[in-house]
């Protein structure tokens, strides 16, 4: 089975927002903040511009309060008062012409009084800099289990290491866009998003409506990576209120530069591990701190920490271990949602840190890990028992096997030894992804979904999962068409629409193919109840069933549905007070494996081959799935040693393509995949997640493989040839 | 049109440094323009008995498809392949590059090391400026206004010794933070560098110093004779420690055990 | 050439049909096939030459439509994604070329240029001719396995 748009988007044909024409359209435009944080004095218009021909809002223009929902409200929609970030958005502006947008823009002053801004949440802020508490710590956050002082201080050898990562920039080819109308009093949006329902909360507030007041429809996506998991919000709340005063539909397409400027980013983190062990090299103590750059408002900082600590003492089985996050404001831009959320960061330092500890024990670090990776009826930090059936040792032996680690370490070592300016090395890890939301996040969430059955005899698939290229509508049509025996063209998987679209949840998490999957399932056996079949009906007969259903029902347009709502899996608690219990349903667990050259005449890094083996429950498509491994193994192997940035006042300095460096295809090897299989009873087919898996891998076993070739230990990525440079330098490298 | 001076407008071939975040440049939408894509005498290689001769509108793509300019001068090949992608090598001049005078263009450094010499012509007549007295600072060029680069001359020399690199922030498609090319001949050795002053300039200091042969015995040998020819700056894509210390790397390991310069070991 | 007001004529052969265009004469080739012609399937990924997702040919070579100034286009031969006939992908639906489909036309694109020009490779890998089209969810991998497909043969062509 081919991805069902696949065609449409390789011949160009699939519809995009920007690519939608609207007749009487206007372009949308944001007037920024130039300060990271002050009191709004003035907004000067410039009399270059006729403003009358133009639709101008600001934050007097919102009929409901000026906030956007989120967890916190602290967002506004458009600064009223007071700025806290540079680029924050101030007024907006619409017009027929997108030209005319961008001189009114460029004619417009934002005058703030400036105050003085927290710009590095590693630093304790200064009194003038507190914004937020005594310490400006939004969020604190802590697991712990065992008594890790004492076994600290009982500890044969005791490993101390700081790790920091940086923010990456999503990069989602398609830039953020968003388009409003309103149509018989309804204000409806339409454009790039991951998460309708949370559009649609925003939109319900912020405006004062309720849910028949406004209407959410997800146009193709473009790619999110997280990066439209909550921004489109705010964008879809700038766009309605610019077309409800304009009393016009009104488009706003960022450029990649005002994207890249304004738009959320992954949290920067600095991690401290303090690791005891015992004389065999048994983990016996861990004890993590974790500190991460919220930026300028909370938006979804404090889940991003906390999926961040769940990871933080990697897949290890250890009995005493105390994980302590907190989550800073800067005035930086926010930080929010990227791909994996929190546990590359924390996966990043754990996984670096093992390989720390095993040259501080003289142990390998394959051996190492073997040692204390998590065996069935272990349990993880939270206290959570693992008992899958997953043999965690026979993948990270199979990724050893697969790169050829010993074969590689006898062969690198010959040729470091001899060659003038290249290094070779290897790097191996092991890292875990826990699938679907934390904790108790989907009993919450308590998603729901619909079936259609059609008078035709097709069914149609009703949620509000979007499909950004990690391939929803193949995957829900597969999963439907397996359950009811239908052919693939009898499904229909139309585009997420809150008017006729129950709220499945947002399209995050790693949680569309198992949890949202499994709704699917159960919704097509509902269909098949409701016109009296029996479980074992397939094909022909509920095709002809949903026929004779809506014959028996001759009001034309009587709508047949199947339903589900999500069920929390038996066996499953979790404390959210005390940060214990069961975490996730499961986990996706893998090893990774990283060969890397560096060229000491510049210290450039090249990854040479790369291995990832993984555990994943069921693969339900195999292309798709090895898609996602790979590209979010060279989305990583960016962030691991090229995307770095660059920070002025808080903001984003070099928010272009040219100065933002993300890999080519000519920076990259092909990326080898491996799947082992274990099915997961709670998914759909025995889906677990996946997406967000190859994310927390690549990051530490490049960094691995570069100490392993240059004898240096690189604590920070990205690990950019200008810092490579120096560590060389201290260590007389080269 | 160059010579009025009213409203002299911007010459333009492949146009891909000017229209870059173009809808947001407003100033430069402003200007006029001046289009030669559709002087054909301005497109061809020439080839003389003594010379090679790239004409204003030679693409890096005409460039890297010769056969011949990649026997003779392989530089040239080797620096249009790393100038940027295909699509950007298929639009691309080599004139546009010297007049857009980046401290970090990759075309420059090569045709420097070769000798380039650029032809202008005005109204008023052509006039020859080598490429290495071309640039004054930042910038600032030896060509009037109302001057045309129309080509770019190379003279044939047997070289012995090739070497282009560049050093982005990625392999492909990437804007230089060190660039380096070197050739030698019996007009003797060219050492150019680009991304580490002003302007792309001849590291006469240490062309002089492999001309004498002093004793090169690592990078750090050069080091100093690299300081009196370049003035690299910390800026967005790397720092001044960094190009120093690289350029000198990239230069000793390039020459380090060749017959032509048995002085670098 | 700022003045909207200000408009000119272009003609060029489009997909192989002659055609022309009012446009602004500060307008890009990208703006006036997405806007002026309805083409929307060239993409605007970054508006600076890096993305590639706004590739078409001109005269027979890939160029990003976002450097190219339409006038720059008279007279020339100009193809787009548009032009590319469906049943020559085959491959590449296959391998996973595609996932999000914003870069996807660009991708296209270059390949099918690659595909035309096969001597190419006796100098360049495939990875190199690919270099100026940037994709952030495939890896590059279900691009470039797809592109050696269609080349040797294979998948659905």
């Amino acid at each position: 089975m081919n991805r069902l748009e696949g065609l449409s988007k390789l011949t160009g044909r699939e519809r995009y927002i920007d690519d939608l024409r609207v007749d009487g359209c206007l372009w949308g435009m944001t007037v920024r903040s130039p300060s990271p944080r002050g009191r709004l004095r003035e907004v000067r218009f410039g009399k270059s511009i006729d403003w009358s021909k133009f639709v101008v809002v600001d934050h007097r223009d919102i009929p409901g309060p000026n906030e956007v929902y989120l967890i916190e409200r602290d967002q506004p929609v458009l600064a009223a008062e007071y700025v806290r970030h540079v680029h924050e958005p101030v007024v907006l502006v619409a017009h027929e012409s997108r030209e005319m947008c961008r001189r009114a823009v460029a004619a417009v002053e934002v005058i703030v009084d400036d105050e003085p801004a927290a710009l590095d949440f590693r630093l304790p802020p200064t009194p003038e800099q507190v914004q937020y508490g005594a310490d400006n710590v939004m969020k604190r956050l802590k697991i712990e289990k065992g008594d890790v002082e004492r076994s600290l201080a009982s500890a044969a050898h005791v490993v101390e290491g700081v790790y920091e990562t940086g923010a990456q920039e999503h990069v989602y080819i398609e830039n953020q866009g968003m388009l409003a109308w309103v149509e018989d009093g309804v204000v409806i949006v339409k454009g790039s998003m991951q998460c309708p329902y949370y559009v649609l909360n925003a939109l319900k507030h912020a405006l004062g409506r309720d849910e028949r007041g406004v209407r959410v429809i997800q146009s193709p996506t473009g790619g999110g990576f997280g990066g439209k998991e909550d921004y489109p919000s705010n964008l879809a709340l700038h766009a309605a209120l610019l077309a409800m005063k304009a009393r016009r539909p009104v488009k706003i397409i960022y450029d990649r530069s005002e994207d890249m400027a304004s738009t959320t980013k992954r949290h920067p983190s600095r991690v401290r591990h303090r690791t005891g062990f015992d004389r065999s090299g048994r983990m016996i103590a861990q004890d993590i701190d974790v500190l991460m750059d919220a930026g300028a408002y909370v938006t979804l900082s404090p889940v991003v920490l906390s999926r961040g600590i769940i990871h933080g003492a990697g897949p290890y089985s250890c009995e005493n271990v105390r994980i302590v996050g907190r989550a800073v404001l800067t005035n930086a831009v926010p930080f929010g949602a990227f791909r994996g959320f929190g546990a590359p960061q924390t996966q990043f330092a754990v996984e670096r840190h093992m390989d720390v500890c095993a040259k501080a024990l003289g142990m390998d670090p394959i051996e190492l890990r073997r040692i204390n990776l998590i065996r069935d009826g272990q349990t993880t930090a939270t206290g959570q028992v693992i008992n899958d059936g997953t043999d965690r040792v026979a993948i990270l032996d199979r990724a050893a096997e697969m790169i050829d680690l010993r074969g590689k370490r006898a062969e690198h070592e010959s040729f470091n030894a001899t060659h003038p300016h290249l290094r070779r090395g290897v790097g191996i890890v092991c890292i875990y992804h826990g699938a679907g939301f934390t904790g108790s996040g989907e009993v919450m969430l308590k998603s729901r979904l619909k079936v259609a059955g059609l008078a035709d005899g097709r069914v149609e698939v009703l949620s509000s999962s979007t499909e950004m290229g990690q391939g929803t509508t193949t995957l829900f049509t597969k999963l439907a068409a397996d359950r009811l025996g239908l052919e693939h063209a009898d499904v229909l998987v139309p585009e997420p629409d809150t008017l006729r679209a129950p709220n499945s949840g947002p399209t995050v998490a790693s949680r569309t193919a198992m949890v949202v999957g499994l709704l699917v399932e159960r919704a097509c056996d509902d269909l098949r109840a409701k016109v009296g079949l029996a479980e074992s009906a397939r094909g022909a007969a509920v095709k002809t069933a949903l026929v004779a259903w809506h014959h028996a029902h001759p009001p034309v347009g009587a709508e047949l549905f199947g339903e589900a709502e999500y069920v929390k899996p038996p066996g499953i608690s979790w404390d959210q007070d005390n940060y214990k219990g069961d975490a996730y349903g499961t986990f996706a667990w893998a090893a990774y494996a990283a060969e890397v050259e560096i060229d000491l005449r510049t210290y450039a890094t090249r990854v040479t081959d790369f291995v990832a083996v993984q555990e994943i429950g069921r693969v339900l498509h195999e292309t798709m799935a090895r898609g996602q491994i790979q590209g979010g193994v060279v989305q990583a192997i960016g962030w691991a040693l090229m995307e770095e940035c660059k920070w002025e006042k808080g903001a984003m300095k070099n928010c272009q393509l040219t100065n933002y460096i993300i890999p080519t295809s000519d920076d990259v090897p092909p990326i080898r995949v491996e799947f082992l299989e274990n099915p997961y009873a709670h998914g759909a087919q025995g889906a677990k997640g996946i997406g967000e898996l190859p994310m927390d891998g690549p990051g530490p076993a490049i960094v691995n493989a570069v100490a392993a070739a240059l004898g240096v230990a690189p604590c920070e990525i990205p690990i950019t040839p200008e810092r490579l440079m120096e560590m060389c330098e201290v260590a007389h490298v080269g | 049109m160059l010579a009025c001076e009213e409203r002299r407008p911007t010459p333009i071939a492949g146009a891909t440094d000017l229209l870059v975040h173009w809808p947001m440049n407003l100033a430069a939408k402003e200007r006029d323009y001046l289009d030669l894509t559709r002087v054909d005498s301005l497109r061809p290689m020439q080839w003389t008995g003594d010379s090679l001769t790239l004409g204003a509108l030679t693409t890096y793509w005409d460039v890297v498809r010769d056969e011949r300019v990649g026997r003779e001068f392989p530089l040239l090949v080797k620096a249009a392949r790393q100038v940027g992608a295909v699509q950007i090598q298929s639009r691309g001049t080599w004139a546009g590059n010297i007049v857009n005078a980046s401290p970090a263009a990759d075309g420059v450094p090569v045709m420097m090391a070769y000798d380039a010499v650029v032809v202008l012509r005005s109204s008023a007549g052509e006039e020859e400026v080598r490429l290495d007295e071309f640039y004054l600072d930042y910038k600032k060029m030896r060509r009037r206004a109302d001057q045309l680069v129309v080509a770019i001359r190379m003279p044939r020399r047997a070289h012995d010794v090739h070497i282009f690199e560049k050093v982005g922030a990625r392999r492909a498609q990437a804007i230089s933070k060190v660039g380096l090319a070197v050739v030698h001949s019996a007009a003797g050795w060219r050492v150019v560098a680009a991304a580490v002053a002003p302007t792309i300039r001849r590291c006469r200091t240490v062309e002089a110093m492999l001309e004498r042969g002093d004793a090169v015995r690592s990078a750090d040998d050069l080091t100093a004779a690299l300081r009196k020819d370049v003035s690299a700056i910390d800026d967005i894509r790397s720092t001044k420690a960094y190009r120093e210390r690289v350029l000198a790397r990239l230069l000793y390991f390039g020459l380090k055990g060749r017959s032509e310069c048995p002085s670098v070991m | 050439m700022s003045d909207e007001n200000e408009k000119m004529r272009v003609g060029f052969t489009l997909n192989g049909e002659a055609i022309e265009a009012e446009i602004v004469p500060s307008e890009r080739l990208l703006d006036t096939l997405r806007y002026t012609l309805g083409l929307t399937g060239s993409k605007e990924g970054c508006g600076e030459g890096e993305c590639g997702a706004c590739t078409v040919y001109l005269d027979g070579l890939p160029v990003n439509s976002c450097l190219v100034p339409t006038f720059q286009a008279r007279g020339r031969r100009v193809e787009t994604i548009e032009s590319i006939p469906p049943e020559s992908l085959g491959a590449m639906l296959a391998s996973g070329a595609t996932q999000c489909g914003a870069c996807t036309p660009g991708v296209v694109m270059t390949a099918c240029w690659l595909r035309r020009h096969p001597e190419l490779l006796k100098s360049h890998t495939a990875r190199e001719i690919m270099a100026g089209n940037l994709c952030r969810c495939t890896g590059y991998d279900g691009i470039i396995d797809g592109l050696r497909d269609a080349m040797s043969g294979k998948g659905a062509e």
